[in-house]
């Protein structure tokens, strides 16, 4: 990767991506679709906490796209110390790591849970809500591409209002996943007073590497969630993810921001934002939103759900109050 | 030195002689006060440098001991009945990962209809899933058999179930010697894992297998049990001539050389069994009933058992589960290891859900049985009214 693309020039501005010298925790020739948000995401966001941590850290991995991308026997794609135990029980295994590394005397290794939305917010919410009402000192990851995509595009709880998935299709009846439907995964981890929770964003990567840098470094348990578009699920070009994370952020669709101790400290301010329609445009699953069919109320629903985003996490400034 | 203590008590403590360094606990009755008492020596510094979590659920333990085994250091759980049931998923991940950890598992029946008494329907339902699975007959092979567990455990790198009745052991007050921990130091040297997640030395542990490997793995798993019948062995003779006591192994017998009826079964049971034999011996004069008491029911010690049985004229199997719509468990599977012997087997289920086992029920199944299958002390007029109302209702 170059170093010398338009804001990676500046040292403080330099991303760990962008330096010859990134550690490559997950090496390439891994068998992730082409435009993949995911292992994107994985990428920097391990990257960025095996630098932190000096190479000190553990990955557990909840099973979904990434891990079956990574793992193929006799075949893996991780350079660090990794494991794959169940779809449900990551926060749990990585809660298990902690203490071991604390009770031999090397807190200094740093635990990382990761695992996608359905693995985070539906299946594995038990265990990470117990990881978070312990403290552990686990930081857990969610790739969140909105759906069950492993298994084929299913609904999962992350899943935004009116999209089209596999078991939310739309039809003279039904318009997409049920807008009144959902649970906000962030929020609810803010919830247990955790010591930090974060919003990141592939559309971001400057944003998302310090979040990950200053979660390796806090005692305690973390929650960062990293919104990944996904070209198959979404039904977009591959050469778009990033530009449709970032269109996500421009429309406050994906706010970021992060928490500490379940307290709002900070968000990225949406400096102009666009009408939600030009993201979704490029979406397919949201084209019943706009073809002859289509019931204009619905982009309506999502423009609002974009704008309280907006005003709920102070995306027009923290200075405003 | 001897104590008067609970059975879960004396697991508790024989748990902190093993010197664990995570434990988690989640409360099931009846094995809650084991967890409860392992706390208490955590909290207390008896048992020091050992982390002890509280989790939210069954399936957390088990993954909690799952990601600190794969970091390399000695972890314990323990469960019962439903929770066993609610950690599968795990408990069969626990054992395909290889990773050696030891559970407790107080025997409960598992519902519905709701029943926290004990039987042996909860260990039944693991008994495919990879992990090697003792049962205690009473408290002193509670304890031993936990110390034992471990050194089996680390040695195969494969988990070891310790089976124990609940509450007719779990609660049951018993005089215990439990070893000193310089002994246990000796028996038992601290765990050193062949691999474990170490930034020094990376590896990845759990790979997704292809068609093209599946079978290899599940094939050299199988291997590995069947591997362990030597090394339980091995284990329960070192441990037999350090503390005195034969507590392990894979098998007891008790009067079968000449004994013309061998009575098989795992558990608490085994001392009921024992009376009531010994009573009708007496009786006879001529022994012609004998025991054999079953530890290791995972790996199946199939030679081991055809050895101890081959004179007998009938074998009874005494289990407390069966396969519903098919009958006993235990019985079809010493009868497997009796095949092609002129031996009739007869399956006894009984005390199901905590019923009752006397004396004068066993003695009467043993003398002459009613069949190839029966069910101890069922209140047949019970079932006849229940089926007369049914088909009074135009029911089946």
């Amino acid at each position: 990767m170059s170093s010398l693309t338009m804001g990676n020039r500046f040292g403080q501005h330099t991303t760990v991506q962008s330096s010859c010298d990134r550690p490559n925790t997950l090496t390439s020739g891994h068998r992730a679709c082409q435009g993949c948000g995911e292992g994107l995401a994985a990428r920097c966001a391990i990257d960025v906490a095996y630098t932190a941590a000096k190479g000190k850290i553990a990955v557990v991995n909840a099973t979904g796209c990434l891990e079956v991308v990574s793992c193929a026997f006799p075949d893996n794609s991780w350079n660090i110390p990794w494991i794959h135990s169940l779809f449900g029980n990551t926060a749990a295994v990585a809660s298990g790591i902690a203490a071991a590394f604390k009770n031999k005397g090397q807190a200094d290794v740093r635990v990382i849970a990761q695992g996608g939305d359905g693995g985070t917010t539906d299946i594995g919410m038990g265990c990470l809500s117990g990881m978070f009402d312990r403290n552990d000192d686990v930081l857990y990851i969610c790739y969140d591409n909105q759906a069950y995509m492993n298994t084929g595009v299913q609904r999962s709880s992350a899943t935004p209002a009116l999209a089209r998935t596999a078991t939310t299709m739309p039809n003279s009846q039904y318009s997409g996943s049920d807008p009144e439907t959902g649970k906000n995964v962030p929020d609810i981890a803010m919830a247990h007073g955790i010591p930090y929770v974060a919003v990141a964003s592939i559309g971001n990567l400057h944003d998302l590497e310090r979040k990950v840098a200053k979660a390796i470094n806090i005692r305690g348990a973390k929650y960062i969630q990293i919104h990944c578009p996904c070209p198959l699920g979404w039904g977009f070009p591959t050469a778009e993810t990033v530009r449709i994370a970032r269109l996500a952020l421009k429309s406050g669709m994906y706010p970021l921001f992060e928490a500490e101790n379940g307290v709002l400290v900070g968000s990225t301010p949406v400096e102009e934002q666009i009408p939600v329609e030009e993201y979704l445009r490029v979406q397919k699953r949201f084209a019943h939103l706009f073809g002859k069919n289509a019931q204009p109320e619905n982009i309506g629903i999502l423009q609002k759900i974009a704008n309280r985003n907006i005003e709920k996490y102070r995306l027009g400034g923290m200075s405003d109050e | 030195m001897l104590y008067q203590l609970e059975g879960s008590q004396a697991v508790a403590r024989a748990i902190a002689l093993c010197r664990p360094e995570v434990v988690c606990a989640y409360p099931i009755t009846p094995q809650t006060h084991i967890v409860e008492g392992v706390g208490e020596l955590v909290r207390s510094g008896q048992l020091g440098n050992c982390q002890y979590l509280n989790v939210e659920s069954e399936m957390a333990a088990i993954s909690v001991a799952i990601g600190s085994e794969a970091a390399g250091v000695r972890s314990y759980t323990a469960t019962s009945s439903q929770g066993l049931l609610y950690m599968m998923e795990a408990v069969y991940n626990a054992s395909g990962l290889e990773l050696p950890i030891v559970m407790t598992l107080g025997n409960r029946a598992i519902g519905s209809p709701l029943n926290i008494w004990n039987d042996h329907a909860d260990a039944m339902s693991a008994r495919d899933a990879g992990w090697l699975m003792l049962f205690a007959e009473n408290n002193q092979e509670a304890a031993d058999l936990h110390i034992q567990a471990f050194k089996i455990a680390e040695t195969l790198r494969l988990p070891v179930m310790v089976c124990m009745d609940g509450f007719i052991l779990t609660h049951a007050y018993e005089k215990v010697d439990l070893p000193e921990q310089s002994e246990v130091d000796e028996f038992l040297p601290p765990y050193k894992p062949e691999f474990s997640l170490d930034p020094e030395n990376p590896c990845a542990i759990g790979a997704m297998v292809s068609p093209n490997d599946f079978m290899e793995v599940r094939y050299m798993a199988h291997r590995r049990q069947l591997e362990a019948c030597a090394v339980i062995d091995k284990i329960g003779t070192e441990f037999s001539a350090k503390f005195k006591r034969n507590t392990g192994g894979l098998l007891r017998t008790y009067h079968t050389e000449n004994a013309e009826t061998v009575v098989v079964a795992m558990g608490s049971v085994l001392g009921t069994i024992k009376d009531t034999v010994d009573d009708m011996n007496q009786t006879n004069g001529n022994g012609k009933y004998g025991v054999l008491s079953l530890v290791s029911y995972r790996p199946f010690p199939d030679n081991e058992i055809r050895e101890a049985l081959k004179n007998a004229k009938r074998v009874i199997v005494v289990e407390k589960a069966f396969a519903l719509g098919r009958g006993g468990i235990l019985a079809r599977e010493v009868e497997l290891a009796l095949k092609g012997l002129d031996i009739e087997i007869v399956t006894v289920i009984a005390g199901l859900g905590g019923r009752v086992i006397t004396k004068s029920m066993l003695a009467e199944v043993f003398r002459q049985p009613k069949g190839n299958l029966v069910f101890l002390g069922l209140k047949e007029d019970a079932i006849r009214q229940e089926y007369k109302t049914v088909l009074n209702k135009g029911g089946a």
